[in-house]
């Protein structure tokens, strides 16, 4: 049993909705009861779709279980495909409707309805939604894609072309990253075969064999499919996300290698000049905390390093299966990885690390929130408002420019935070002041980072106490208090811990004004 | 009355009788509703001693965190102990996992009083018996903590029905009164501010003593006897009436308290049982009778001769179809409602206009025809259908706000109303 107040991913099937519902003409006939149907408003409400997901549940009750939840499921199909017409079914079960085993793949195939039928299995005690989407869209490929489409591939000395595999439904940008990405391979003379699941329907997923090539641009929901059509279509694919300026030439780099020719130049990125810009001295050395889905944590950390001059404090994700690239990244910025999907272990993270900060998730925005701490949101979950009317992708150079606004734009800029430093006692310049730029994206300090030590893992944590958990001996003079009080809120919680930290390993039992400024000097950075 | 007992259902809604009595069709086909567990949402925020922990799957987790259609994040007082594959192989294991789960979750909050385990559809299907861990926890921790449980599964509980097995539970656990005297107990969760007005209607009417179920503290339930009279302020309690009325506790019957008319006939029922002079009764209740009247007349004007749809979600469907119908002008094209039950509503069926069509279960696909084919001026919906609705061109308001927002009583008449001319007006105003 394992407690949980958020999560992360939502369960498996969820997934195969997010499959069912990116694709077109494609049903999906889940066994579940009728609570299971909340996961309509993710799609309508969340991502603001203006259709119903093309999903039939088959919401039996208690009553039914033991008699005739089977054939309830074999009518659903029947109806379903008679109402909806679609090209393609797939078929399975939610976490209650796994333990009645009824075999929704076999019942469908019974019900001989004359389309292809792809059963899936969503094992939900053991796996989550980003697997059952990669697992959904690979049955999706397997049952439908034809072998005989490789004959339409172009050949040695004609344009290449690629599919674009992993953009979905409830997507994190996914809807703008396909159009920033198709605009990117044309450019470099690269032709777009088929993008799937998001807008493919089953003929798209026929001919998928025509491309010379893959591209994966979601690793979590694609990779898998593209290792299949590699192996069985012998279609290399490239899966270096073209995010950031350098990860958008590389991109184009193994492309190029790949199809062993040169390519016509990309676009350029807004980016560098930006980040060269003298008003964007004050970012270097920003201490950032990057969490969320593992493949686009890793991307993110090598942008806020090595093009805006951040420094990286912490990266890490919920998805272990992408455990890997966060490794890595971590590795390379020095850090330790953070693989979890307790929410409770983050927001201890982030207590601990005190970062001025946060690329994370909708949850890591509500646990800056708490902290006083900015955040902008970079990765699935998201909350409707990451949901952007205007066009907001994060990959190729345009990617690249949005991530440099949305990186900066919670921060308080260069010359503000000087005057805010120096005239502590401003009364307007008290702590709820925030950026000023930004109405009201800061909570005060007192509900803020220097009550979180105490009030985060009281609340619901099962977990054993964290070892963050401050009160030394040390106390504090009123002068070293009222002083503390007059360094910026977004340092504040890390001078204390670190006069705290410098007073009990220097044997001070009181911290005084003077001791706090020999913290300050001592951990000058 | 006319039933058209239709195990399937049909496209075409049941046409009128000749007499004053509502048609009912009853239709099986998929429910586009929540489950029981739902109630959580506003239940532990209702209750500040209680914790409540699901026993469920990842799925009923997510359901918590994505239902309300935003996370609440202010100090959760509720979990989900998430069912695992091995949890799954053996039932004695999985009740070692819960005692262990309790155990430190009440280690760390000492402020719990009444723990709530709450059961799934899986740990139902799987027949983890959440009543005997409730007996055995309960032994283990009182008197600090009383540990009650009940189900909020889907495949026994629709939405509001989670809080009726909820507060079955905490009714079942009251203790037992013996005085003959008469007490009030209101029952169905309603906002804090409602439940401050009503205190001070049935006191200044001389109606007393009154206690809420549930009140602030789940802890400090009234007790219950030959004594309680009790009203419902919701109307989906049936199962908490059947043990109220076992333990001798007698239900006035009114119609529930929205709008000026229902706040009136409500707070009536009460004053007839504890024979409150007309004239005091007419004379406390005048004031915010009249007020409540005056909210509501600007927004007649908007809602007067408009069509509503009502699709099955929170079981106030009926109340406020009424409401809509007799305060503000609105016709019912159709009111659907998850579950009818007839002895609660029975006030509420005579008042509603001549030959009003009800359906009581769900078919979504027959009942989304019979929507769009209706055109309503107002639909009333889940949250899964309101913006595919709204791209087709039809205005609708989501249900889930009327059992988030405070409607009931005379000061929230104005309220309620409002929350059906936001969407009218809305629609107007944009140009885009
Ligand atoms: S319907 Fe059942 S499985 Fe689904 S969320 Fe509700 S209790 Fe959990």
């Amino acid at each position: 049993m394992q407690l949980a107040v958020w999560t992360y991913e939502g369960p498996p099937h969820v997934g195969a909705m997010r499959i069912a519902t990116a694709m077109k003409k494609v049903h999906f006939i889940l066994h579940a009861p009728q609570g299971d149907t909340y996961a309509d408003l993710l799609f309508t409400m969340i991502e603001r779709r203006n259709a119903r997901p093309p999903v039939t549940y088959t919401t039996f009750e208690a009553r039914d279980l033991g008699s005739d939840t089977a054939e309830i499921y074999k009518r659903a199909v029947i109806d379903a495909v008679e109402r909806f017409s679609p090209d393609a079914i797939i078929v399975g079960a939610s976490c209650t409707a796994e333990l009645i085993q009824d075999d929704p793949g076999g019942l469908a195939r019974a019900a001989g309805i004359g389309i292809p039928v792809i059963p899936v299995e969503l094992p939900s005690y053991t796996r989550k939604e980003h697997w059952g989407a990669s697992e959904t869209f690979y049955q999706v490929v397997r049952h439908l894609a034809d072998k005989a489409s490789i004959a339409d591939r172009p050949g040695p000395d004609g344009r290449s072309s690629c599919n674009i595999l992993g953009p979905s439904a409830l997507g994190f940008r996914h809807r703008d990253d396909v159009v920033e990405l198709t605009r990117l391979l044309r450019d470099i003379g690269v032709d777009i075969n088929v993008v799937a699941p998001l807008g493919a329907g089953v003929d798209d997923i026929r001919r998928l064999g025509a491309a010379t090539f893959n591209v994966v641009l979601y690793p979590e929901l694609g990779e898998t499919t593209a290792r299949w059509l590699e192996r069985e279509y012998g279609q290399p694919f490239v899966a270096t996300p073209p995010i950031g300026v350098a990860g958008t030439r590389q991109f184009v780099e193994d492309i190029a290698k790949l199809l062993d020719r040169p390519l016509a130049a990309a676009a350029a990125s807004n980016l560098p000049w930006w980040s060269r810009s003298i008003d964007s001295n004050y970012l270097t050395g920003k201490r950032v905390f990057v969490f969320g889905e593992g493949a686009k944590a890793a991307a993110i950390a090598s942008v806020a390093a090595d093009e805006l001059a951040f420094d990286v404090v912490g990266v890490g994700c919920y998805n272990r299966e992408m455990a890997r690239q966060v490794r890595t990244a971590a590795q390379k910025h020095g850090v330790e990885p953070l693989i979890t999907d307790d929410y409770l272990e983050v927001e201890a993270a982030i207590a601990e690390l005190q970062p001025e900060l946060i690329l994370g998730t909708q949850m890591e925005r509500h646990i800056g929130k708490r902290l006083g701490i900015p955040c902008a949101v970079i990765s699935a979950p998201a909350h409707v408002q990451d949901y952007p009317a205007r066009y907001s992708p994060h990959v190729g150079p345009e990617g690249a420019n949005v991530l440099f606004d949305a990186f900066i734009h919670p921060l308080v800029m260069g010359l503000e935070e000087h005057l805010l430093a120096m005239f502590r006692e401003d009364f307007e310049f008290n702590d709820e002041a925030g950026p000023s730029h930004v109405s009201h994206g800061r909570v005060s300090v007192a509900q803020g980072q220097e009550t979180a030590a105490q009030s985060m893992p009281a609340e619901i944590s099962l977990t054993e106490p964290e070892t963050h958990a401050t009160a030394p001996g040390e106390t504090w003079s009123v002068d070293a208090e009222k002083e503390l009080r007059k360094i910026p809120f977004f340092v504040r919680g890390k001078a204390r811990r670190n006069a705290e930290q410098f007073a009990a390993d220097h044997g001070h039992s009181t911290i005084t004004v003077d001791v706090l400024y020999e913290a300050k000097a001592h951990y000058a950075r | 009355m006319t039933t058209l007992e239709l195990e399937r259902g049909c496209a075409t809604p049941p046409a009128a009788t000749d007499g004053a009595e509502p048609t009912i069709l009853r239709e099986r086909g998929q429910r586009e509703v929540f489950c029981g567990l739902t109630g959580i949402v506003w239940l532990h925020r209702k209750m500040q001693d209680a914790f409540f922990l699901i026993v469920g799957s990842r799925t009923c987790a997510h359901l918590m965190q994505s239902a309300a259609g935003v996370m609440i994040f202010a100090e959760p007082r509720f979990a989900t102990a998430i069912l695992e594959e091995r949890d799954l192989a053996g039932l004695a294991d999985a009740n070692e996992e819960l005692d262990r789960v309790v155990d430190r979750l009440l280690a760390r909050r000492n402020d719990i009083k009444v723990l709530f385990l709450v059961g799934s559809c899986p740990s139902e299907v799987i027949k983890l018996d959440l009543s005997r861990a409730a007996e055995r926890l309960s032994t283990r921790h009182m008197p600090t903590v009383r540990v009650l449980n009940y189900s909020g599964s889907g495949i026994e509980t629709t939405f509001t029905q989670g809080e009726d097995a909820c507060l079955s539970a905490l009714a079942g656990a009251a203790p037992t009164s013996t005085t003959k005297d008469a007490s009030l107990l209101v029952v169905g969760a309603v906002a804090d501010v409602v439940e401050d007005q009503f205190r001070r209607l049935f006191s200044d009417l001389g109606v007393g003593p009154v206690d809420f179920l549930p009140s602030r503290k789940a802890a400090e339930v009234a007790g219950i006897g030959p004594g309680t009279r009790y009203l419902l302020a919701q109307p989906y309690l049936r199962d908490v009436a059947g043990v109220l009325d076992e333990r001798g506790a007698q239900r006035l019957p009114a119609p529930f308290p929205f709008g000026a008319e229902g706040t009136t006939a409500w707070l009536k029922a009460a004053a007839d049982a504890w024979n409150v002079d007309p004239a005091r009764f007419d004379d406390v209740v005048a004031g915010p009778h009249a007020r409540a009247t005056k909210a509501l007349a600007s927004r007649r004007a908007l809602l007067d001769g408009k069509r509503a749809f009502f699709f099955p979600d929170s079981q106030l469907e009926i109340p406020i179809a009424r409401f809509l119908s007799r305060e503000l002008g609105v016709s019912l094209i159709e009111v659907g409602t998850p579950y009818l039950h007839r002895a609660h509503l029975e006030e509420e069926l005579r008042m509603l206009p001549a030959g009003a069509k009800l359906s009581e279960g769900q078919d979504v696909d027959l009942q989304l025809e019979r929507c769009r084919a209706a055109r309503p001026d107002i639909t009333v919906c889940g949250l899964g259908l309101a913006n595919p609705l709204e791209a087709e061109g039809l205005t609708t308001k989501w249900s889930i706000e009327l059992v988030f927002t405070p409607i009931q009583g005379y000061e929230q008449a104005g309220d309620l109303a409002e929350l059906f001319t936001r969407p009218i007006v809305r629609r107007e105003r944009l140009a885009v």
